[in-house]
């Protein structure tokens, strides 16, 4: 109880902190011409770090941060995609064209631009209904990645602690979060950043240095009874600092779900590729990559070798496996360890970081959500501006909460990496290949553009409920349409995630059906790409 | 064995981290000044963007009634 009422004080200093910040920015900069004037002597660090916290949820840190003390440090592969892919190739090659090709065709959202772009009503709705019902799992899999903090940290009922953070992020996403002030985004990804660096650090100098935590680590494999491995090198585990055998299902499940749906799939997600249109000028995105990639490196980086090096130090001070110390929940491998080898009071400030990384991303959902809702759904299929467009995108933000909470509530452990790997293949399947030729390929046409977005989204979902283990067997309709939990069981098929098997069909299919069909007007394009 | 790291594939991850990281800082100094030549024409056009995007979210989404003064 009363580490209960240390943290209420602590949460509503940081509240009326971060309102604080949102309200003087938002009293000096009235209108979007003061926001865009003062902007330009505004450090790009805002930018950048407004992008970072958006991009990295609690679910990077503590989900994937967990699964790293499952799967080792090769998790480290998706930290150089997420600089790669998320950061470099997204803001060099992608950012500057969507900034300036939105502009052109005066898109205010992710489905509007794909819309605009393929001159197709149909892809803006479509892309709102997946972007809506899709976004809810991930909003899910933000929150549980607070509660079992709270949880196993604090020691506060996970069911409480859901609803209670839910209702914190709710109210502040009501109340000023939702209008994206990027101060208050920068000052989150300020925390976030400190919270990181002291952990990295101390983890690091508890366990002797990199060179000796990272030894100790690549020994523990030998050390540890073969019986606490046995189910993991049955699957393809070799250790914390190896890769998995190639092709076993373990390097399946790591190489294409938590590596590649991850890394790839970031490209394609809708509130980050809004971000890229409020951009002032391409120097700012030139300079928000510097910020960005350090950014990046930090959390995520963090995250997975202190994930990973938790085996060393629970093997050190009670004889276990991290994954043993947590019964077998990996989603609770991070909050324990802070627990266990950080002092009190960092554990205060970490679970700071982690609301404002869960508020950063969940306001920017929450928008996005509301935009598909009201502007992308509703709006263009009843081709009526306003009225009740307010209602719809509001009682449709209401529910999505109401069923992530839910969902929490009745979500299985070991879910967070899991649920966004879902998330980000489903939107890479559906969005990437459209998206991709919508930048850089005048010759995709509405028919190419369309068949991709449908091949991708149907065979990405058909493979989530059909074949990839994972989600088929909590879903349970291949079991009770089939009877069996999975369509084919030779390996590794039921570990191959969906993105592998959706993304390049798209693309295919994409290129294919434009080749064939009649291209777009000159004049379409020209208006397009003009100054691209 | 580097950093303690036997398996390449993983050291090499660990340092591929840093060198993409070294990679966006050499990027980032090297471009710090670049792509604002034409920075007034840009804002111009983010301003009518935003006024935009304003419009929609008080019309489509009702979110900005709380700050009409």
């Amino acid at each position: 109880m009363n580490d209960l009422l240390i943290l209420s004080i602590v949460v509503l200093i940081y509240l009326v902190l971060t309102g604080y910040v949102g309200y003087v920015a938002w009293r000096r900069t009235k209108t979007a011409d003061d926001y865009l004037v003062a902007g330009r002597e505004t450090h790009p660090f805002i930018m950048a770090l407004s992008y970072g916290a958006t991009f990295i949820s609690t679910a990077a840190i503590v989900g994937f941060g967990g699964t790293a003390g499952v799967y080792g440090m090769g998790l480290l592969w998706l930290t150089f995609l997420n600089i790669l892919v998320g950061i470099f190739i997204a803001f060099v090659f992608f950012g500057k064209r969507t900034r300036k090709m939105g502009h052109n065709l005066g898109a205010l959202t992710f489905p509007e631009f794909l819309s605009r772009r393929f001159d197709s009503k149909f892809i803006q709705y479509f892309s709102g209904l997946v972007i809506f019902f899709g976004m809810t799992l991930y909003a899910s899999v933000v929150l549980i990645g607070m509660a079992r903090f709270a949880e196993t940290t604090l020691s506060i009922d996970y069911n409480i602690a859901l609803v209670v953070l839910a209702v914190i992020v709710a109210l502040y996403v009501i109340f000023g979060g939702i209008r994206g002030v990027m101060y208050t985004d920068a000052l989150q990804g300020t925390i976030m950043f400190v919270g990181m660096f002291i952990l990295l650090v101390a983890t690091y100098w508890m366990l002797g240095g990199v060179t000796d935590a990272n030894q100790a680590l690549t020994n523990l494999v030998n050390i540890v009874p073969a019986k606490a491995t046995a189910t993991a090198t049955a699957t393809g585990f070799t250790g914390w600092t190896s890769m998995p055998a190639l092709g076993s299902p373990f390097w399946w499940t790591l190489v294409s779900t938590l590596i590649l749906g991850v890394g790839i799939g970031v490209l394609s997600q809708p509130q980050l590729v809004v971000r890229f249109m409020t951009v002032k000028s391409n120097r700012e995105l030139n300079r928000a990559v510097l910020v960005g990639g350090i950014f990046i490196l930090l959390m995520t980086g963090t995250a997975f070798i202190v994930g990973a090096l938790s085996n060393v130090y629970f093997y050190d001070t009670v004889g276990k496996l991290a994954i043993q110390v947590v019964n077998g929940n990996a989603d609770s491998i991070i909050p324990a360890f802070i627990t266990a080898a950080m002092p009190l009071w960092f554990a205060y400030i970490f679970m700071i970081a982690l609301l404002s990384a869960a508020m950063s991303t969940l306001s920017a959902q929450v928008h996005t959500q509301g935009t598909a809702l009201g502007r992308d759904i509703y709006e263009t299929v009843t081709n009526k501006k306003g009225g009740a467009s307010v209602m719809i995108a509001r009682l449709g933000i209401a529910i999505a909460m109401i069923i992530a909470v839910i969902m929490g509530f009745i979500l299985p452990a070991n879910i967070i990496a899991v649920g966004t790997s879902m998330w980000f293949s489903i939107t890479a399947a559906a969005f990437l290949s459209m998206y991709v030729f919508a930048l850089f390929w005048k010759g995709c046409t509405k028919a190419g553009a369309i068949s991709g977005l449908l091949v991708g989204t149907i065979l990405s979902l058909f493979w989530l409920v059909f074949e990839y283990k994972k989600s088929a067997e909590a879903l349970g309709i291949a079991k009770a349409l089939t009877g069996q939990a999975v369509l084919t069981t030779s390996v590794p098929w039921p570990t191959v995630d969906p993105i592998v098997i959706a993304l390049p069909v798209a693309l295919v299919v994409t290129i294919v059906v434009s080749l064939l069909t009649k291209k777009p007007s000159k004049e379409h394009m020209e208006k397009c790409f003009k100054g691209v | 064995m580097v950093l303690g790291i036997n398996d390449p594939w993983i050291y090499g991850a660990y340092i591929g981290c840093i060198l993409v990281t070294l990679l966006c800082v050499v990027y980032g100094i090297i471009n710090w000044n670049k792509g604002g030549d034409d920075e007034e024409e840009q804002i111009k056009e983010e301003i009518e963007w935003h006024e935009k995007e304003k419009e929609m979210e008080e019309k489509e989404l009702g979110l900005w009634d709380e700050y009409d003064e």
